[in-house]
């Protein structure tokens, strides 16, 4: 079975700081990571690959280091990777990333399933999943907590709702997003991670003109949604640092609490 | 949308050949040829001096959506319950409605759930679109995608808004893709522009660091999925139609089957319904640390939570986490024990009303969002704060 995983590299938004002064981000500094979730794609795809003699086709779009992320998922035991590249595909919102990505999965064929983190840590839309699926014209499960067994033409799975689950049964091909309950990833192994970087190494570079894409069709010409303005969230507080032993603080605390009637 | 050389004009140069990011341009008989892999980026046409090189691609304009009216909300409903974000949108449309003037309508989608149309107009529908089908019982994505496709391109509609859980977050990114339009997902703030009258729609990115304004110019309808527990749900007594669409679904074409629902029938945690929170951060060290905050809620008659790292190191199950991708609380008091304040843990928090918080480092950002700040150790200050409390009781 043909299993393609999307992957994408982002920077490690737990590390990013706001500038106090400016309002603006400090990306200085901050490493570039793969995507949590789509860490636990990967290593999803890498189990099934090994129980159902598949192989794992990682797909990632990204300016050229993203070639980094395909790197770490071949560690990881991804058989191929192919990194989307060209100026073209930059500010791209999720509806022109999903058509690269759409026209780069039919391109690369043949897939049984399509597995994908379910949402990225700098985007936060969770929408790349759903609208790849919609483009391929694929059944779809989001929040995927568990992937029960494959039979056949179908796969059985949990998905995670607020209250409880659903088991679901899905036609195959398929796009899965996952979410961290579902597994825990494994660590690159040093000797794959080398043989990524060699240069026989199976990861191709693809453009638009390889994927057949119009430069209208992509980045920030193709999207349909663009950013007004950015700024920084209000912090209006006025904050009260109580001084004092733990006795003292502490009673002045509880002291302001029953003033705002809160005990 | 092409580019192609017109031979007459050709020099033979190959600047074009050069500018090309594709491989694209070939020489033919001494003049250029455009490959079919050509992209229509336009580099050659910028370095072409003999303007031998053309296109009939257009600029980018604005198309003219004055005949795409009303604002629809997408009424989330489970086993026959609304869900209170499909009204708190509600409110929200009626908001937009009143400023664009056009209507509001909600999409109830299920089986037997004509019922709850009432409770719609209640809230603001002038109309409900109902559509029944035992096929639609249980949500299922490609089976709610296909109604709500044909009901878009029937009905015309301006604006569509949907609640940013489970099943919003899986519905419209589908619906959005199928007919053709712009998302913009998790909302926190929807206005709309004065000069061009579009939805002006503001979320959290960069997990929360930044707030980021977006507007969808080139698509309708314009769609958005709006955060729950951030707008306001308003009740007022008013008139609506229902409208019946007929549902055409064929079962094998929808792709997924729901084999079992199961209702987690644990003691569920409301986080969103408690007046107080006590939460713990990496500060906590284990889960004993958790047990000293557990009984501090307790005293205040509140709920426990924690940061991302708590559930990660396992000392709070996943229902407890607060924050960017956990949920957004807001309390009237919010004890933060051990906890740094990074943004995405803020993200979750920040309206409180009140914040307290309790962390070794005085320089840890979640002083900055809280009203009372004590540095210390929470091992001793939390039950210090435990026992000042019990001796205010007696």
């Amino acid at each position: 079975m043909k299993i393609v995983v999307l992957v994408k590299q982002v920077p490690n938004t737990t590390e990013v700081k706001l500038d106090p002064k400016t309002g603006n981000l400090i990306r200085e500094g901050v490493e570039s990571i793969v995507n949590p979730d789509d860490r636990h794609a990967l290593e999803a795809a890498v189990r099934l690959k090994q129980d159902h003699h598949g192989k794992v086709v990682a797909l990632s779009m990204g300016p050229s280091q993203a070639i980094d992320a395909l790197s770490e998922a071949m560690g990881m035991g991804a058989d191929e990777g192919i990194l989307l590249t060209d100026r073209a595909f930059a500010g791209a919102d999720t509806w022109a990333t999903s058509s690269t990505l759409g026209k780069a999965v039919e391109k690369i064929g043949e897939y049984d399933l399509i597995i994908c983190g379910r949402q990225a840590i700098d985007g936060d839309t969770a929408q790349i999943g759903p609208q790849v699926a919609e483009y391929l014209n694929i059944p779809q499960v989001t929040y995927v907590f568990e992937i029960e067994e494959i039979k056949g033409k179908h796969v059985l799975v949990k998905r995670r709702l607020e209250d409880g689950f659903e088991r679901v049964e899905v036609d195959l091909p398929a796009l899965l997003t996952v979410i961290g309950e579902l597994n825990r990833p494994r660590y690159p192994r040093i000797d794959r991670l080398i043989d990524s970087c060699r240069e026989k190494a199976p990861i191709k570079i693809w453009n638009a003109a390889d994927i057949g894409v119009q430069t209208s069709e992509v980045g920030l010409e193709g999207s349909l949604t663009h950013v007004m303005k950015t700024f920084a969230p209000k912090l209006e507080r006025k904050t009260e640092m109580l001084q004092g032993d733990a006795k003292n603080t502490v009673s002045t605390l509880l002291g302001k609490l029953k003033e705002k009637k809160l005990i | 949308m092409t580019v192609w050389v017109e031979v007459d004009l050709c020099s033979g140069c190959k600047r074009c050949l050069k500018a090309c990011p594709y491989g694209a341009v070939e020489m033919k008989e001494g003049k250029a040829l455009i490959l079919e892999r050509c992209t229509s980026c336009g580099a050659c046409l910028q370095v072409c001096k003999e303007k031998a090189i053309q296109t009939d691609v257009e600029p980018r304009t604005v198309p003219d959506f004055s005949d795409r009216k009303g604002i629809w909300v997408f009424a989330e409903q489970r086993g026959g319950q609304l869900h209170q974000v499909s009204l708190e949108l509600m409110g929200k449309a009626r908001e937009l409605g009143t400023f664009l003037g056009q209507e509001i309508s909600a999409l109830l989608l299920g089986e037997n759930v004509a019922g709850l149309s009432e409770i719609l107009i209640e809230h603001g529908a002038d109309q409900v679109f109902l559509a029944e089908h035992s096929a639609l019982k249980d949500y299922r994505t490609t089976a709610y995608t296909k109604v709500i496709e044909e009901l878009v391109k029937e009905y015309r509609p301006n604006i569509l808004l949907m609640g940013a859980t489970h099943i919003g977050r899986d519905l419209a990114p589908r619906v959005s893709r199928r007919v053709g339009v712009g998302l913009t997902a998790d909302c926190t703030e929807l206005s709309i522009d004065p000069q061009e009258q579009i939805l002006l729609q503001t979320r959290p990115a960069f997990g929360g660091n930044v707030m980021a304004t977006i507007a969808n110019r080139y698509s309708r309808p314009q769609m958005a999925t709006v955060r729950p527990g951030v707008m306001e749900a308003v009740a007022k007594r008013g008139k609506g139609n229902i409208v019946r669409h007929s549902v055409l679904l064929v079962e094998g074409e929808i792709g997924t089957r729901i084999l079992e629902l199961v209702k987690e029938k644990k003691k569920k945690v409301n986080l969103t319904a408690a007046k107080v929170i006590v939460a713990g951060g990496r500060g906590a060290g284990d889960a004993g640390g958790f047990r000293v905050l557990e009984e501090l809620a307790a005293m205040f008659g509140g709920e426990v939570a924690g940061t991302r790292v708590a559930v990660e190191e396992g000392w709070i199950p996943p229902e407890r986490q607060v924050g960017q991708t956990g949920q957004s609380v807001r309390p009237e008091l919010y004890v933060a024990c051990g906890i740094s304040g990074a943004i995405q843990h803020r993200a979750g928090m920040m309206n409180s009303r009140y914040i307290v918080a309790v962390n070794k480092d005085a320089r840890a950002p979640i002083f900055q969002v809280a009203d009372w700040g004590l540095v210390g150790d929470l091992h001793e200050l939390v039950p210090e704060m435990i026992e000042q409390l019990k001796r205010q009781k007696v």
